[in-house]
């Protein structure tokens, strides 16, 4: 009987030995990542908080003190400088120093004393799209709720109350947001490299068109090569889970091992690319170019930074090619949401069937490109 | 009762009309040639003229664009995996996994091979007896030496017990002394009836194989012995004889031969000057005109050609033969 996986024991016991020999690959590859993780965690808030702001008070009296003492206590502005004209306060904004600007015009206490309707100017630098929406949102607000309180002394007597409830991540904690995301990228990271150079390097010494000439079946070496990868992209996930969990506190609301069985899919996505890599590459620093390349869309198209509903239709359609799309609302959904099985079983599908093409290409590739060449 | 005539069922190897293509380029271009079992077969050939593209023909490498071959009665298209089990192969780089001891190497290719336990114990004994590996067994293959990579790498390729062995260039960068061992070793295997396939570039070696051919830019130009090819009417056209002059002053003398009418053709072998006379030209008389030109000579005496003397010419004759056709 033709035995399609020949060779593959001897293949995997093989690679065995390449990893056990070199341990220090082995300790980067597992490290490095969590190293990544450590910057992003800890280093990246995407809560706005504290805007560099400039004021120009021509009023100065207590109506205008307590309305810079509401904005100042939102946390979201950082009053760092007061200036006494117009041009002061446009310097300010255009040399970068400032985002926000705030000018009180010199009749606004006069004004609301008088019960008539007083301006305030907010000038806000759009260069950032982020920190602009914030700053609008906020100041809107404040002036609603000044002009509110003076109108109605009782808050009770509002028509409509809204009471906006943030679930899964209350405190609205980036490491709980990105965190999840990240995994999906830290092991498509690893994975791809360590089969990409496995295979490349084999290239580069000769020792695969050596094994080409042995009764070897492609579908054995290539299983034999992956399978010991595959474990360590698997410890790498339980490695990534518990630093999230308990260096950085992010609490898992679902299942763990359902987490874990739906990542089998997205590993063998991520080593079925580095295969295809490597049947592209022909030496080692080919390999870190093309696999660079397979890693830009996973981080901008994924969902992973920018929300994926937001997009153009183009790049949205293009979202839905990219396996980390649906590991990461996986990862989102089991940890941040506590989602089960009847939520995701649809992204572990899409998962399966883009591995399963995949690994098909790539071993026709493999066997075409590589063996045939 | 007729019989139907019948190739000899026992060739090692038997191509027939082998050709490569790779888009337009053709690399092999109608290659016939057989092997005999048991024989040392030296194919040569300058690089990229289509070597290793024969020998990825053969094993099954590549797919043929035409022709037939059949190697230990196997046809190499469609039976290219149980050629795979019959055939050792060694390429010139030494395939060997550095990061690993010579005996884990032996080992992989060993059970790569499908060799049970039992087998693979008595096969690696045998293998490191016959080429002194005992000492080495532990070490890395990165450490071993040129010769050592290479008794290691042929190891590896024997340890299946192949009829046949494919040896691409394999004393390409090791010292003399480990390329007359590896030769010594080739012919005790060769006695027990293994055939080697080995290419190489050094005519020395040329000289040692059974049997040689020659291909030049994807055409077979020479096919037989050694001694054979020296007596091909296009390496020593009738009329000719060929003479070894030998004199301190190689290049004013291979100057003034080549001018000279009756010679044709002239080149430097160390201290001496190898040419193709007329041969109703006496030496005595070719002896004259040097000296008169002032070039002291030793000795002037016929010579048989040699290996590379053939391939010289063969070539020179193929290429005149591919100008005349584009005129």
């Amino acid at each position: 009987m033709p035995n399609l996986f020949r060779g593959f024991g001897a293949v995997f016991y093989k690679e065995v030995l390449h990893v056990r020999r070199d341990p220090a690959t082995l300790f980067f590859s597992l490290v490095i990542p969590l190293l990544q993780m450590v910057v992003l965690g800890f280093g990246i808030d995407t809560n706005i908080r504290q805007v560099n702001t400039v004021v120009y008070n021509a009023d100065g009296r207590r109506e205008s003190r307590e309305l810079l003492d509401r904005l100042k206590n939102s946390d979201t502005f950082h009053i760092f400088r007061y200036v006494d004209n117009d041009q002061d306060l446009n310097d300010a904004i255009i040399a970068g120093k400032a985002r926000v600007g705030i000018k009180i015009p010199v009749d606004y206490s006069d004004r609301l004393l008088h019960n008539m309707s007083a301006q305030v100017l907010v000038l806000i630098d759009g260069s950032d799209s982020s920190v602009a929406g914030q700053a609008i949102n906020v100041t809107t607000a404040i002036g609603l709720d000044e002009s509110l309180r003076r109108v109605l002394p009782d808050r009770s007597t509002f028509a409509v109350d809204m009471r906006p409830k943030l679930l899964f991540n209350p405190d609205s904690r980036s490491p709980n947001f990105l965190l999840p995301g990240l995994t999906a990228i830290l092991l498509l990271n690893v994975t791809t490299f360590l089969t990409a150079f496995s295979i490349v390097r084999e290239k580069e010494r000769g020792t695969l068109e050596q094994l080409f000439v042995t009764p070897v079946r492609p579908m054995g070496l290539l299983l034999g090569k992956l399978l010991p990868y595959l474990a360590i992209g698997f410890s790498e996930l339980c490695l990534i889970l518990s630093f999230m969990r308990f260096v950085f506190q992010v609490p898992i609301h679902g299942n763990v091992l359902l987490l874990a069985f739906l990542s089998l899919p997205y590993l063998f996505v991520s080593l079925s690319i580095g295969i295809l890599v490597s049947s592209k590459a022909n030496t080692q620093s080919e390999a870190i170019q093309l696999a660079f390349l397979t890693f830009l869309p996973s981080i901008f198209f994924s969902g992973y930074i920018f929300p994926r509903e937001t997009m153009p239709t183009f790049f949205y359609v293009i979202s839905y090619f990219i396996p980390a799309s649906y590991y990461i609302n996986i990862t989102r959904g089991i940890i941040l949401r506590g989602a089960g099985i009847t939520q995701l079983w649809t992204d572990g599908l899409a998962l399966f069937i883009i591995g399963s093409v995949l690994l098909i290409i790539a071993a026709r590739r493999f066997q075409n490109k590589v063996i045939m060449a | 009762m007729a019989t139907i005539p019948q190739a000899p069922a026992d060739a090692a190897i038997s191509a027939e009309h082998l050709v490569r293509r790779f888009g337009n380029f053709t690399a092999v271009n109608d290659v016939s040639f057989r092997v005999e079992k048991g024989e040392i077969f030296g194919f040569l050939g300058p690089n990229g003229s289509g070597k290793t593209t024969v020998i990825k023909m053969l094993t099954g490498l590549l797919p043929l664009s035409g022709g037939s071959a059949r190697v230990e009665g196997l046809d190499v298209r469609t039976d290219s995996e149980s050629v795979r089990e019959r055939i050792g192969y060694m390429s010139q780089n030494f395939s060997l996994y550095y990061d690993l001891t010579v005996t884990e190497n032996l080992q992989f290719y060993g059970r790569v091979y499908g060799l049970d336990p039992a087998r693979l114990k008595r096969r690696i004994n045998e293998i490191v007896q016959l080429n002194g590996l005992e000492p080495y067994l532990n070490r890395l293959a990165a450490q071993l030496s040129g010769g050592w990579k290479q008794r290691l790498a042929l190891g590896c390729a024997m340890l299946h017990e192949p009829t046949l062995l494919f040896l691409d260039e394999p004393t390409a960068g090791i010292d003399p002394v480990a390329r007359r061992q590896l030769w010594d070793l080739l012919f005790e295997l060769s006695g027990h009836g293994i055939t080697f396939f080995v290419t190489t570039h050094y005519m020395d070696e040329a000289e040692r194989c059974s049997h040689v051919a020659y291909i030049y830019f994807g055409k077979l130009i020479a096919d037989g012995t050694p001694n054979s090819l020296r007596e091909l009417p296009d390496v020593q056209p009738q009329g000719t004889l060929r003479v070894e002059i030998t004199t301190p002053e190689v290049t004013r003398a291979l100057r003034f031969a080549r001018h000279l009418p009756g010679i044709r053709s002239a080149t430097i072998f160390g201290q001496s000057i190898h040419a193709l006379i007329e041969d109703h030209f006496n030496l005595d008389d070719l002896r004259e005109q040097l000296l008169k030109n002032g070039i002291a000579v030793a000795e002037i005496r016929p010579l048989a050609p040699s290996l590379e003397d053939v391939f010289v010419e063969l070539t020179y004759k193929h290429q005149a033969v591919l100008e005349a056709a584009r005129a």
